[in-house]
């Protein structure tokens, strides 16, 4: 039986997909269209409720919320594949810590924009540059805590690649790309080099080849 | 002995509340030290030495410093398995799962629209902020949205996560507290029925209890 995901077009599910290549998980995807808004047939709110991606299917098994999916792989496969949530229970704290802070403070702003910038006129609506200026505000002052913390250590919970890190990809891969605010990253040296790591890893090489 | 974990922030955050109601939950014994918000306490240098972004609450104990509330509670139930509550955080993989898939969606779903009513109506009045109308009733309806799943869920299952009481139920705590009893918007919660009988089960919880006490506790001269 293979992991089924669900959406891989979309940068939620990516979480997901970059986390199995990593783990050396074999899966299959299903393609959902929110533009058509498939996310919204009955069939689709069986596996997940609130009509949100991903959901993955693994046998009689479904799960939802992508931070919940990646932290169930990385811990089922630890014997195998990159060992992404640190060697001891401090460690351990510190990716939480750090996939908590993507969740609650960085995740909002960017995806704000993300809706603004790279949906809005699909689903026929205007731009609110109010909020998508008030959004990139927000997200220059996470960035900035972002480099003064890479300035001391090479990944975010330390100096080890984790899930804390993996779970920027997407969106980040957004802002530099089709949101054309590479700057943002740019302009800070540590942040810079920690983006240039991190989006070369082979695993999101071929999330990108993929989808 | 071992020395008691420290906590960074006043009671009365929600976000505070989350750690202390788990440590509670744990039976980890903890040393509260508030900080004056209204002051900026959580804006100067010292604290922002331990939390670089300048929110509450703050952990310490022999071994880590951390932030954000919800992985300090992981932490704690990771660190003290068998202390307290063991089933907090499941006791096998499947059961942490969807510990974990509800705990995200209370993250997700249920936080950004209850924060956001619970600043408009209960804090923004005392703080002399006027209030936002079209924001309380943009919350409101995307609350209630969300309060639908829940109602499905709950129907069939007596906790979010399953039968037993888990992280992901008390995550809520501290929001639907100030919900029904800070705001007169309580019935968002209380007039659905299995909403409301889960919400009458987990805030009954001796952890939680406490935890409302300490927050008396703090208005009282």
């Amino acid at each position: 039986m293979v992991v089924k995901v669900y959406g891989p077009a979309y940068a939620s599910p990516k979480r997901v997909i970059v986390c199995l290549i990593e783990k050396q998980i074999e899966f299959e995807t299903a393609p959902v269209d929110l533009i058509k808004g498939e996310h919204r047939n009955p069939e689709y709110l069986k596996l997940q409720p609130f009509g949100a991606l991903p959901v993955i299917q693994d046998g009689d098994f479904t799960l939802y919320e992508s931070r919940a999916i990646i932290r169930y792989y990385a811990e089922k496969y630890r014997s195998q594949g990159t060992e992404l949530l640190g060697k001891t229970t401090e460690e351990r704290g510190l990716v939480e810590q750090w996939l908590e802070v993507e969740a609650h403070n960085y995740h909002p702003p960017i995806y704000e924009m993300t809706v603004q910038l790279l949906f809005a006129s699909k689903l026929g609506l205007s731009v609110d540059e109010k909020l998508v200026k008030k959004s990139e505000e927000k997200l220059g002052k996470v960035l900035d805590v972002y480099e003064e913390r890479l300035s001391k250590s090479k990944y975010l919970a330390g100096d080890f690649f984790s899930l804390a890190d993996l779970s920027h990809l997407p969106f980040t891969q957004y802002l530099v790309g089709p949101m054309e605010k590479e700057y943002m990253i740019r302009d800070r040296k540590h942040v810079s080099a920690w983006w240039d790591d991190i989006s070369n890893r082979p695993s999101w090489k071929k999330v990108l080849e993929l989808y | 002995m071992a020395t008691p974990v420290k906590v960074y922030g006043p009671p009365l955050s929600t976000a505070v509340c989350r750690v202390v109601a788990c440590l509670l939950e744990k039976d980890v014994e903890f040393q509260l030290i508030s900080l004056n918000m209204a002051k900026g306490d959580h804006k100067k240098p010292d604290f922002l030495k331990i939390q670089p972004f300048g929110q509450v609450p703050a952990f310490q104990d022999e071994k880590i410093s951390l932030l954000e509330s919800r992985a300090i509670c992981r932490y704690v139930c990771e660190n003290y398995p068998e202390k307290g509550n063991k089933g907090l955080f499941g006791t096998n993989p499947l059961a942490k799962a969807s510990i974990d898939q509800w705990l995200e969606a209370e993250g997700q779903s249920f936080n950004p629209p209850s924060s956001a009513l619970v600043f408009q109506l209960a804090l923004a009045p005392r703080m002399n902020i006027k209030q936002d109308e079209g924001v309380i009733k943009q919350n409101e309806e995307k609350l209630a949205k969300v309060l639908d799943v829940y109602e499905k869920r709950l129907g069939e299952s007596r906790f979010l996560a399953g039968d037993e009481f888990s992280l992901a139920d008390l995550s809520h705590l501290p929001n639907a507290h100030y919900l029904v009893n800070a705001t007169d918007r309580g019935e968002i919660l209380t007039s659905r029925d299995n909403v409301g009988r889960w919400w009458g089960e987990i805030s009954n919880r001796d952890s939680w209890k406490k935890v409302v006490d300490m927050q008396k506790q703090q208005h009282s001269p």
